[in-house]
């Protein structure tokens, strides 16, 4: 497939040069086309921010809703029609911080979605305030002594709430995240992938320089089927790793358990059957 | 009255009450569906407090040759099970209230007739069955063929065992035979005609009759939180979920649900939210979504007592303003209220009609009290019922926003067509993309306030009851209707009549004319601040001459409606 499919040429793109959304960006569309996915099939659903604009500069659907709030859009639009390919996408302040309840119960749920989350360690569209993300002794405008919290770990939440797929990517490295991207996507049920990437406007702590230095990634004698192991690797000091951290094969997705796909596998919107004669049956039985 | 016998006519109004887990859901249920099978008209409606055991809660079911559908305060029988506290029904008791319950436990009755239930039920098997007893005594009471409340019993109780059944079929046995002995004698006499008609109707409540509604209306989605008194539509539409094809979903809040909701609908699901006040507040930048987005969703709000946590089991009517204003910005929107059950049922199938056609966001305002309250009423004619989808197959020049005459843009869904649906919260192009272009951004507002026009002539009429020649016009919306309709009849005053509002926003375009034939407009409603009054004035301009409020939690009883008409001049 032609890259042309999703690229959108002459668009004005409110992202500041050097963001690694960008890079986001391109990556993603490589992964779609070498997955064969076509655009029409596609629905990405984003929040607010300025990762949440992606889905906008590709050729896609895209369902751009509110601040925290991606993922019970995507858990539903996959779940009423799962022949359409969902992504849900927006920055870790929207998925692990306003939506950090949905990003918890979409987990239980295992909807067959991929969740690709922006994690810069920072507010980057309302000017530089503390992210959960954020390392400790982050100084900004709202965290004046430096953020006093510890980080969120999505990597070791997601982990220890039996995810079906997590893994973990820096944008900086494009092949990688490309490869990271498209097993995402292909995975059967909810896949994060939460993607490393600096700030260039406000972030100056965790440039591209600094993730280079405190990542590596994970290789063979790492088994991502192993739950503890995964765990042990997401919670662990020093460098963060990078790649799949654990797959929990064989969870039902949340389109099965709906019970609407047992004998018809077609999306609600096309089924068209009358249901008066078994409302009728419902009424009859009522009248007794 | 006789001072050996105590005789009811006509009606026969029955208080039965308990405390919290002692089964008086199950006589409600047992003794509406036995009384209307044999062909009396019924109404029930409960009262009960916010907690699953202890305390003190009471059904009240109204008996008649007529049709009924209203609270009263008069009780005609009153029944404690299991020694209930009766205080707090003290106020609703007269020395004309016959007061069946063990007299020894009553303290300061008059007109008790002593029946042990404890004793009673503890020779059945336990005191568990007391209630069973209690549904024997009133269908012996009425003269009631024992086998039909015989058949109920088994299917009530068909999945528990067979001994279960047994005593429970004792129970009534030794329940019948009371009050049958309470007949004969002559001690307590309910003389009323069976009119017969009711046997085959529809026995339902207000949840579902909503409910149904929804079926009827191709809902196939709902995500919702439970919230009291909404849930009966979440569980009513997970029992059947399998049969009609409803993907149903337990939300983790309700920010979820409106979200979810409006996702299903983006992809071509018609779907719904249920919800109490408290949680609908959730949902309100939801609302804003839909509005922007122009999506549709079905939003089902039972109104309860604020604010805040406030009385969750009671009813109330104070969350007009909060439909009708919340969310950001500036979109148009319908807000139903039935009054009917057949309301409920219409309204309901309706709802998912208007939201698809005018891409909006629909609410259905009931409470506590239309959800709980059961009658019997002729099923409704599914012929009559048309849905109509409004989606469209996209090319590949397809624009979601499309700037049209009406404002109504063609709804696209994805993956049906060669093109791309695109929504944005943000405001955005015909395309759906991002837009800071401001002569735009002023189109866009101009648009979705434009279908405000078609909006408004599909509008739904108020229903008039009684003479078109008023001089008194009452206003009344949501559950009201019933309760003044039949008060209306009692007192009799051929100046008065009623005016019922199934749709409260925006207004049908006759609202205005029909109140300025009147001398004088009367509201009544269940809040404080005449949320109802207020919006008349707002979109009739017309001055509201008296209002009759009630804010306890309680809902309007005939009596109390007959002594405000009574008393306007």
């Amino acid at each position: 497939m032609n890259r042309d499919k999703y690229d959108i040429k002459d668009i004005d793109i409110a992202w500041c040069p050097g963001c690694g959304n960008y890079s986001i960006r391109k990556t993603l569309m490589s992964a779609l086309v070498e997955l064969d996915i076509p655009p029409e099939k596609l629905v990405i659903v984003s929040g607010i921010g300025q990762a949440a604009k992606l889905p906008h500069y590709i050729r896609t659907n895209l369902f751009d809703g509110l601040h925290g709030r991606a993922l019970p859009a995507a858990t539903a639009i996959k779940a009423v029609n799962p022949e359409l390919a969902v992504i849900a996408e927006s920055g870790e302040g929207d998925m692990y911080g306003e939506g950090g309840n949905h990003f918890i119960h979409a987990i239980r749920r295992n909807p067959d979605i991929t969740n690709i989350v922006h994690d810069n360690m920072v507010y980057g569209l309302t000017k530089g305030q503390a992210s959960p993300t954020s390392r400790r002794g982050f100084k900004t405008s709202v965290q004046v002594d430096g953020s006093q919290h510890d980080p969120l770990n999505p990597i070791a939440l997601a982990i220890s709430l039996g995810a079906s797929f997590v893994a973990r990517a820096f944008a900086g490295d494009v092949d990688q995240t490309k490869e990271l991207v498209k097993k995402a996507i292909s995975h059967r049920g909810y896949a994060l992938i939460d993607i490393f990437q600096p700030c260039v406007s406000f972030n100056r702590e965790n440039t591209y320089q600094w993730f280079e230095e405190n990542t590596y990634y994970l290789d063979g004698s790492h088994d991502p089927l192993d739950r503890i192991g995964a765990f042990q690797k997401a919670i662990e000091r020093g460098k963060m790793a990078l790649g799949v951290f654990y797959i929990n094969p064989g969870k039902r997705t949340f389109e099965d358990k709906t019970g609407v796909y047992e004998l018809d596998a077609r999306p609600l919107y096309m089924r068209s059957e009358s249901r008066i004669e078994k409302l009728s049956k419902l009424i009859e039985s009522n009248r007794k | 009255m006789n001072r050996a016998t105590n005789r009811i006519k006509g009606e026969v109004s029955i208080v039965l009450c308990g405390e919290a887990g002692q089964g008086i859901k199950t006589v409600e249920y047992l003794l509406t569906r036995v009384l209307k099978r044999a062909g009396y008209n019924v109404f029930a409606t409960k009262e009960y407090m916010s907690r699953i055991r202890g305390g003190s809660n009471s059904t009240e079911i109204r008996v008649s040759s007529n049709r009924v559908a209203a609270f009263v305060d008069r009780i005609d029988i009153l029944i404690p099970i299991n020694r209930a506290p009766i205080e707090r029904l003290r106020n609703r008791m007269t020395d004309q209230t016959v007061v069946l319950g063990e007299k020894d436990t009553l303290g300061d009755v008059s007109r008790v007739m002593d029946i042990p239930f404890g004793k009673l039920a503890q020779d059945v098997g336990g005191q568990v069955y007391a209630n069973t007893v209690a549904a024997g005594v009133v269908t012996g009471l009425l003269d009631v063929e024992k086998g039909i409340l015989d058949s109920y019993v088994r299917q009530m109780f068909s999945v528990k065992d067979d001994d279960v059944i047994k005593r429970n079929l004792a129970a009534v046995a030794k329940g019948c035979e009371i009050g049958g002995h309470l007949r004969t004698s002559g001690e307590l006499v309910v003389e009323m005609d069976r009119p017969d008609t009711p046997s085959d109707e529809l026995l339902l409540n207000g949840a579902e009759a909503v409910s149904m509604g929804a079926i009827a209306g191709g809902c196939n989605f709902i995500f919702s939180y439970p919230m009291s008194p909404s849930t009966g539509i979440l569980t009513f539409l997970a029992q059947h979920c399998r049969d009609f094809g409803i993907i149903v979903e337990q939300a983790e809040d309700e920010i979820c649900a409106i979200n979810a909701g409006l996702g299903a609908w983006y992809a071509g699901a018609r779907g719904m939210v249920t919800t109490s006040g408290g949680g609908f507040a959730l949902m309100t930048e939801g609302v804003s979504l839909a509005g922007m987005t122009e999506t549709p969703i079905v939003i089902h709000v039972a109104q309860r007592p604020g604010p805040a946590t406030g009385l969750p089991t009671r009813t109330a009517q104070e969350d007009l303003n909060l439909v009708l204003y919340s969310g950001h910005g500036e979109f148009p929107r319908i807000i139903l209220s039935p009054g009917t059950l057949q309301d409920g049922f219409y309204l309901t199938q309706r709802a998912f009609n208007l939201a698809d056609e005018f891409q909006i966001p629909v609410i259905i305002l009931t409470d506590q009290f239309y959800m709980d309250s059961h009658y019997n009423f002729a099923a409704p004619d599914l012929s009559l019922l048309q849905n109509k989808a409004c989606i469209v197959e996209t090319t590949e020049a397809y624009r979601r926003y499309e700037l049209s005459e009406d404002g109504i843009s063609p709804r696209g869904v994805p993956g049906y067509g060669k093109g791309f649906v695109s929504v944005d919260s943000d405001e955005h192009d015909e395309e759906g993309h991002i837009t800071e272009d401001l002569s735009l951004r002023t189109r866009m507002v101009s648009k979705r306030l434009k279908k405000l026009e078609l909006i408004k002539k599909a509008a739904i009429a108020p229903e008039l009851v009684g003479s078109d020649r008023y001089e008194i016009l009452v206003l009344a919306w949501g559950s009201n209707r019933n309760v003044i309709c039949e008060a209306l009849s009692d007192v009799g005053r051929k100046d008065i009549s009623l005016l019922h509002f199934k749709q409260l926003y925006p207004l049908h375009r006759d609202v205005a004319a029909r109140l300025r034939k009147a001398s004088k407009v009367v509201v009544i409603e269940n809040n404080a601040t005449g949320q109802f009054a207020n919006l008349i004035k707002l979109e009739a301009g017309i001055d509201v001459g008296k209002k009759v409020l009630k804010y306890d939690g309680l809902p309007f009883s005939k009596e109390k409606i007959i002594e405000a008409l009574r008393e306007i001049e």
